[in-house]
């Protein structure tokens, strides 16, 4: 008898690296390879409404597919925009990894984010819940979706010229 | 009375028709006499008719610094009340937004009905019958509204709102018009503060001058349309004191009113919306609504806290004289397409906020005049901008090119006017 090849379902060590291999791309500026960690049907979102799922049909800070996307982080070089010029340093920190589901193609895994923003002699954190959809795709984990959700989303914030 | 209102710095000398001291970015009495001169003493929005549309709904809001819930009762009349009990100060409300059918204070449990009545005392026999709570409504305001647009003032005799508003009625009637026919109402909003005094962003409302630098990165992401229609500053637009501290700027002239020109070629930044929008609306109603999508071609200052801006309300709420924060409330069809308030909602999120392409170099650029402001406190703010081709109007209003610092200098004249009256 012949029994079917399990791919085993994405675990939560790769997620994991996955999303520190994000991080890390954002905290040095490596746009570019950042822009290729994703489908090209994903959505980068920063909700404000706590309670959202239904993005599309709400006000965002950020619901970018790839075209936003790509224009973010060009704003973030092109030496343009004031409040990126220079663009803040930021360190984050990502941990309490947890994966929702998962199965061989695809997860949901879910994170808190803690960042530290320093620019113009001012140093701002901000803290969030991070949750990645990944997807396998040619072998590679892919983002299909990522969703922000600061602590703080529905209060006042400062102008924030860099991806979180 | 506040100490502030009977030492208010003189402010003759600060207010010329040209140029301002900057001290009125930096000077901490000033803010506290602005505070009880201007923003206690005349009309301030609160809210728009629809974020309280049914009988309960409330949010919260400020007047100057004073915290206040804006309501709407039963009947569906709107008050607007101090959030302060009566017995012992502490706040009645602290949910933002929201439906009630009264509001309960936590510490002793004093009770308001939405009229702001005190109707209950927890153990009222401690009073021994000497509470009469008639005497302890919570304190309201004089409330008026225009247009769906929600305004209260501490002053109980002031002059009717529609007077208050005077020659900016008819720019609010071509704002309202962005709804397409449907009710307007609120999308939600981004909120966002900088390290500066309020009256920097004040100004900014009706600055065309700082678009094509402070907004290139913007211009540069933009579609072609957008960046051509953007190109303010070469457009024939203009900007006209409309009187009490308010203006309007004009930067699209082709788009100040929305019913006119519904011929027009669509936009080619539209065609798929008005594809879209063509299954279940008329050809006509397709040219109305994406017409209005983008919003509006000007910018209305509303002295001294709200902008009817292109698309958005922008709110100002001073916190100190050197921090403000800044409200951008998006706008949309109540009961309109999805397709188009979606358009609507991804318009706002692409400049405005902490994360979009447009507010986050304004915020910048603020924080730096706050910044510069503490150097040279012998120097003047030049406002001077498009003073000599200023001409006035039949009406008397004033009216200059588009980026003449017409509106900044309508404002501080409103501003001395205020600040010179004691009390």
């Amino acid at each position: 008898m012949n029994l079917p090849v399990m791919t085993p379902a994405i675990g939560l060590d790769e997620a994991m690296h996955f999303a520190w291999l994000e991080a890390d791309l954002l905290d040095h500026a490596c746009y570019d390879e950042w822009l290729a960690l994703w489908t090209p049907q994903a959505r980068y979102v920063v909700p404000i409404d706590p309670a959202a799922t239904e993005f599309e049909d709400c006000l965002n800070y950020i619901y970018d597919d790839h075209d936003m996307r790509r224009k973010r982080t060009e704003r973030l070089v092109s030496g343009q925009s004031i409040s990126a010029s220079p663009v803040a340093r930021t360190v984050r920190l990502l941990s309490r990894f947890r994966i929702l589901q998962a199965d061989h193609s695809a997860c949901e895994l879910r994170c808190a984010q803690m960042l530290t923003e320093n620019r113009r002699g001012r140093t701002r954190s901000y803290a969030a819940n991070v949750s990645h959809r990944l997807v396998r795709d040619a072998g590679t984990l892919k983002i299909d979706q990522k969703i922000v959700r600061l602590i703080n989303s529905t209060e006042a914030l400062g102008g924030i010229g860099y991806i979180l | 009375m506040n100490i502030a209102v009977t030492v208010a710095p003189d402010s003759a000398g600060l207010v010329l028709p040209d140029r301002v001291r900057s001290s009125m970015y930096t000077d901490p009495a000033m803010f506290e006499a602005e505070m009880a001169r201007i923003f206690e003493r005349t009309w301030v929005w609160v809210a728009h008719a629809s974020e309280i549309a049914e009988p309960g709904a409330f949010k919260m809001a400020m007047v100057g610094l004073q915290p206040v819930i804006v309501v709407r009762d039963r009947k569906g009349a709107v008050h607007v009340h101090v959030n302060r009990c009566r017995h012992r100060a502490a706040t009645v409300c602290e949910v933002a937004k929201g439906k009630t059918n009264s509001f309960v204070c936590p510490y002793h449990g004093w009770s308001y009905a939405l009229d702001g009545s005190l109707r209950g005392v927890p153990y009222d026999t401690g009073y021994a019958g000497a509470i009469d709570k008639r005497e302890f409504p919570l304190k309201s305001l004089r409330v008026e509204e225009y247009a769906g647009l929600i305004f209260a003032s501490f002053r109980h005799d002031i002059e009717p709102l529609a007077d208050f508003l005077g020659g900016a009625k008819k720019w609010i009637d071509l704002f309202m018009k962005q709804s397409a026919g449907y009710p307007l109402t609120t999308l939600g909003e981004h909120k966002f503060r900088f390290p500066g005094n309020w009256k920097i962003q004040l100004e900014n409302t009706t600055d065309a001058y700082h678009f094509p630098l402070v907004h290139k990165s913007f211009l540069t992401a933009t579609d072609k349309e957008t960046e051509a229609m953007m190109d303010i500053m070469n457009n024939g637009g203009f900007v006209e004191d409309l009187g009490n501290g308010h203006s309007v700027m004009v930067m699209v002239p082709g788009l100040v009113d929305l019913d006119e020109n519904l011929d027009a070629p669509i936009p080619r930044k539209f065609e798929a919306l008005a594809a879209k929008l063509a299954q279940d609306h008329s050809a006509q109603e397709v040219r109305r609504i994406v017409r209005a999508v983008g919003g509006t071609g000007f910018n209305l200052n509303l002295f001294p806290n709200l902008g009817c801006s292109a698309a958005f309300f922008r709110v100002l709420q001073p916190i100190s004289v050197d921090e403000t924060e800044v409200r951008h409330v998006a706008l949309g069809m109540q009961g309109g397409p999805k397709a188009a308030n979606r358009a609507r909602l991804r318009i706002h999120e692409f400049f405005q906020g902490p994360m979009g392409f447009g507010s986050p170099d304004d915020a910048e650029v603020w924080d730096r005049v706050q910044h510069g402001a503490q150097g040279g406190k012998d120097l003047w703010l030049m406002l001077n901008r498009g003073t000599v081709n200023e001409e006035t109007l039949a009406d008397g209003h004033r009216r200059g090119d588009v980026s003449a610092e017409t509106g900044m200098r309508a404002a501080y004249r409103q501003w001395k006017a205020m600040m010179e009256v004691a009390s």
